[in-house]
């Protein structure tokens, strides 16, 4: 199932990392115990629900509440009337930036609604049975506009378009003319048409993709509490607690500290849960009912028409390689649906599409563009699988047109340490090659697939990690246990592989840590769980404070031992003077008479996340008749730097490619031409279930990142980015159709075979 | 001297040169003297007094989080890249 | 006001009686009016399985079941999986094989596989994979579920 190759010399002297102790939250996950957003119940708790706007497309000419106001059981009302003015101005949230008016005017729709199910109105009530009912009573005038719906036809110069203002930035340049394309991007290293002369054989193709959701089970929830102080109180399902404190923050025009956010247990993110939807609806609803606490869940169709999907969009690869295989020019086009704001991950696309190779002739542009759907949002590995899928198809197609295994292809132009991105930094110490002969050298790959309508596939992929700020705080109890905040939100069992370089840092058993994740006044600034940050960073803001504890324990040691500090020593959790010794918890005991508690916390923002590289290799089996796709073996390959908590870098592949899977085979958006969105279920909105997957077998491998003092990398995005052109590569080899459309559904998969037969 | 690597968008105001050797100890004083040379270029990077929100500082490699405050030696490398995301909106 | 329904069922055991109106699912009402949050509202019309109960022997999605149909009937939801003596094999057997991430979903799969368990006492992975189709997770990618409940199945076979 799992094999670890690593070339970490020091791996078999950990104590902690490396080794899988039971998570610190597992029992309450398992009795239902554990306590997510939607399962808080305050005394007087009011109900919300949105009113939602039945056009893709349309101007708001009036809003009447009257009759919501007046309905029996309703205790407040609101609009975008009620949130204050703000200008189209950008808001630093950390690193990240949003654009406060879009960002409000997505809250709540104010001029215009710009997509199917964009939010109106908020309603709060004695249940959520009478806020709906309450909310259809709202009278809204529309002056319906036709929609944009395609990414290419959005570009082009006669198309409506969403907001009169935008004109196309180029780096600082503004255009001349309203237009949906918010922003051109471009790259460019060496000379792409030198490249294709010099090229024995050239691929170019297109690539589509449909806008696909994050598909976390749990729906967005928050409920506020907005004090008559003016103290606000939200607990919510959250990816970052400190960062809904700063969106409320500007878009409520609040002081951040009259906020607090209590992160509650969260039922998937993926990128989606980052962005605030409710938040200032249930802020506003609390403060108008009387300060009441309000909550509001959202309704599954309301998730999917209504929060954050990822980008669909359109994708051109030109490629050209010499004789020898060698990569000669590479050039591609990226067009990203933004949805009815800018911000589509188009540049993350840019940076991901030709990041494993070395390319001397390069030329990359990309196009941000508005469409009237819902405001893309994050979703694992942002605007990176849209890419992969269009290079690493075009990769699979050169090396069978070169007679080369598609392995050694990858193996000849992979990039390593001293080679330069085609966005123009130089690589750090990276594991591309070490994947790569991995995966090569895998039982899988080396076993024979036979059988009709069979063939494997693979696929390369790349993801850049993020480093960010993160906070920690530590206390030891006196039975030798050690308390430790932080403010990562555990999605996937961070508290406990944070808690783990802590343990190891000072020789402790990971159970001895008592790991709690913090709300935005317990602790120091934290971004949040995404960009593969939290076993990094979090990580480093954990080993920080244990060189700080364990300087303040050798010091209390040399007190009980009335000794110079410089003659204690400590080794394993022991502390050792002379022929004396004290268990770290024997001194944990002491440490009243030796002046009272230790504590420490830290800081960090570290740069050198390390990036993580992904070899994928996928066999299928093609039903002829029907054109579904049946998965037979899958493998994943990937350098995680130092795998902390193994069966979770693990769980984090195999999650990455369950929904890779989906997005290659089954997902996606279908909008009909009015612009509402048809499929908004999870009926028909189809994700990948056990009967669709087998087992996934997972190769971990391991190239320190010198930026990390265990060489962690991040790992739980750049398994989403291999699977779809892995799949679509293997379905070439099983059935000779190159599928340049996703999803690659039974029914485009039989039309593609019935225009190859003719 | 710091070396700063210009974006392909920007090459028609340095003419078309996509690397320049360019005196400063932080990054805000190389855009300053590359100002100097090619008039014009600092708006297209800056929004008065920050980095415009689209683009990453990439000092050696890795982004800067101090940005215009990120002190250079010299052989340092200073890419413009475009922001990404990374899992965040 | 819709008028309420006075409701009587055994829940995990214990006798309860309630007041609900006929529009309330069984699952509002384990959340809402019960304070049993076990069971989570994934979609409310029956794709997802987060909100699996057993219903007088039968798995059921709480989501599509009226509250007043339960009167005078037996439940069991997540929070009656474990005993006094402590956590049931399926509830272990996750922990152990790392079966959950973000945990959401794992009550409605360990009410689904206890029911599957009660049926089929050794079953395949094919048929585990079967029975629990109709429960979504999107953080593991399902092999570490099947496995801890294919595990939970041996052990408990070894205690019997």
């Amino acid at each position: 199932m799992t094999t670890n190759l690593s070339v970490d010399e020091k791996k078999d002297v950990y104590g902690v990392i490396g080794k899988n102790p039971l998570r610190h939250d597992g029992t309450d996950k398992v009795t239902g115990r554990a306590q997510y957003g939607a399962d808080i119940r305050l005394p007087g708790m009011l109900y919300g629900a949105m009113l939602r706007s039945p056009h893709a497309h349309a101007r708001i000419l009036s809003i009447d509440t009257s009759k919501a106001e007046a309905y029996s059981g309703v205790r407040a009302v609101v609009t975008a009337k009620d949130l204050p003015d703000v200008e189209s101005k950008i808001a630093e949230l950390g690193e990240g930036t949003i654009n406060l008016l879009h960002q409000s005017n997505n809250v709540m729709a104010k001029d215009k609604v710009l997509y199917f199910g964009h939010a109106i109105a908020g309603v709060a009530a004695i249940n959520a049975h009478v806020a709906e009912e309450a909310a259809a009573l709202i009278k809204v005038e529309y002056e319906v506009l036709p929609p944009v719906l395609d990414v290419r036809k959005a570009m082009q110069h006669d198309s409506p378009i969403l907001l009169d203002g935008m004109r196309t930035d180029e780096l600082g340049k503004k255009g001349d003319y309203p237009s949906n394309i918010a922003a051109h991007y471009q790259a460019q290293v060496g000379d792409v048409e030198k490249g294709f002369q010099d090229a024995a054989v050239i691929v170019e193709r297109e690539f589509f993709t449909s806008m696909v959701h994050q598909g976390y089970i749990e729906p967005q929830n928050a409920t506020a509490q907005h004090n008559p102080d003016g103290q606000i109180t939200i607990w919510c399902s959250t990816q970052g607690a400190f960062g809904v404190r700063e969106q409320v923050a500007e878009i409520l025009q609040i002081p951040i500290s009259k906020i607090r956010v209590i992160p509650m247990e969260i039922g998937g993110g993926f990128g989606g849960k980052i962005g605030v939807y409710l938040e200032p609806v249930v802020v506003l609803l609390s403060r108008k009912s009387g300060h009441r606490p309000v909550k509001m869940t959202m309704s599954r169709s309301d998730v999917l028409a209504a929060t954050g999907p990822t980008s669909g969009s359109y994708v051109k690869v030109k490629m050209g390689a010499d004789a020898n295989g060698m990569i000669a020019a590479a050039q591609a086009m990226l067009a990203y649906e933004a949805g009815a704001y800018p911000g589509s991950p188009v540049g993350a696309g840019m940076g991901v599409i030709f990041a494993p190779y070395r390319i001397e002739n390069a030329l990359i542009d990309g196009y941000d563009v508005l469409v009237n759907k819902p405001r893309t949002a994050a979703y694992r590995a942002p605007g990176g699988t849209n890419a992969a899928f269009a290079c690493e198809s075009v990769i699979d197609e050169l090396s069978e047109k070169l007679g080369m295994d598609p392995f050694d292809f990858r193996l000849l132009n992979g990039a390593k340490e001293g080679d330069r991105r085609v966005d123009g930094p130089v690589y750090d110490r990276i594991g591309f090659l070490e994947t790569l002969e991995a995966a090569k050298n895998s039982p899988h790959y080396r076993a024979q697939l036979e059988g009709p309508n069979r063939g494997r596939g693979v696929a390369g992929g790349f993801w850049f990690n993020y480093g960010g700020k993160s906070s920690a705080s530590v206390s030891v109890n006196s039975d030798g246990t050690v308390s430790l905040l932080t403010g990562s939100v555990d999605i996937g069992g961070t508290r406990t592989s944070v808690a783990m370089q802590l343990a190891e840092g000072l020789g402790i058993p990971a159970e001895s840590i008592r790991p709690v994740v913090a709300d935005t006044d317990s602790v120091g600034y934290t971004e949040g769980t995404y960009g593969s940050r939290t076993t990094f960073a979090t990580g480093w803001a954990v080993y920080e404070v244990g060189k700080q504890l364990k300087e303040k324990l050798l010091e209390r040691a040399a007190t009980i031992w009335e000794t110079e500090l410089d003659q204690i020593r400590f080794e394993h959790g022991i502390f050792l003077f002379d022929d004396k010794q004290m268990t770290f918890a024997e001194l944990a005991s002491r440490l009243d008479e030796t002046g009272g508690p230790v504590v420490a916390s830290a800081a960090v923002r570290p740069e050198q996340s390390g990036p993580a590289f992904a070899a994928h290799i996928v066999d299928v089996e093609v039903d002829p008749e029907t054109g579904k796709v049946q998965i037979l073996r899958y493998t994943a390959v990937q350098d995680a730097g130092k795998a902390i908590y193994p069966d979770y870098v693990e769980s984090q592949m195999q999650g990455g490619v369950a929904q890779g899977v989906g997005w290659a085979l089954n997902e996606e958006y279908l909008y009909d031409d009015q612009g509402r969105l048809v499929n908004s279920s999870l009926l028909d909105y189809r994700m990948p279930v056990a009967l669709d997957l087998p087992m996934i077998d997972t190769i971990l491998v391991e190239v320190p990142n010198p930026g990390h003092p265990y060489g962690v990398r991040g790992v739980g995005e750049v398994p989403i980015i291999p699977p779809p052109a892995a799949l679509v590569n293997a379905i070439y080899r099983a059935m000779g159709v190159r599928m340049n459309i996703l999803p690659a559904t039974p029914a485009r998969v039989v039309a593609e075979l019935n225009k190859q037969k003719g | 001297m710091p070396i700063v690597w210009i974006p392909s968008l920007l090459r028609d105001l340095t003419n078309g040169q996509k690397s320049l050797s360019i005196k400063g100890d932080t990054v805000r004083q190389v855009i300053e003297n590359l100002e100097r040379e090619y008039p014009g270029i600092k708006e297209r990077l800056c929004d008065g007094d920050h980095m415009r929100p689209s683009i990453s500082i990439v000092v050696d490699g890795h982004t800067s989080t101090l940005k215009l405050r990120h002190r250079l030696h010299e052989s340092s490398e200073v890419h413009f890249v475009i922001s990404i995301s990374g899992g965040k909106s | 006001m819709n008028k309420k329904i006075r409701v009587q069922a055994t829940i995990n055991g214990e006798e309860f009686e309630f007041l609900c109106e006929p529009r309330q699912s069984l699952l509002e009402v384990l959340r809402e009016t019960l304070g049993l949050t076990g069971a989570k509202e994934g979609c409310n019309n029956g794709n997802c399985g987060a909100c699996n109960v057993i219903l007088d022997g039968a798995l059921v999605n709480s989501c599509l079941v009226l509250a007043v149909e339960i009167d005078g009937c037996n439940v069991t939801t997540i929070e009656g999986i474990a005993t006094p003596q402590g956590l049931h094999p399926l509830q272990q057997k996750f922990i152990a094989h790392a079966a959950l991430q973000c945990g959401f979903c794992t009550p409605g799969f360990i009410v689904a596989s206890k029911a599957l368990l009660d049926q089929i006492p050794n079953p395949s992975e094919s048929e585990v994979r079967q029975w629990l189709a109709g429960n979504l997770c999107r953080c593991t990618g399902y092999d570490r579920i099947v496995r801890a409940v294919m595990d939970a199945a041996q052990s408990q076979e070894k205690t019997l």
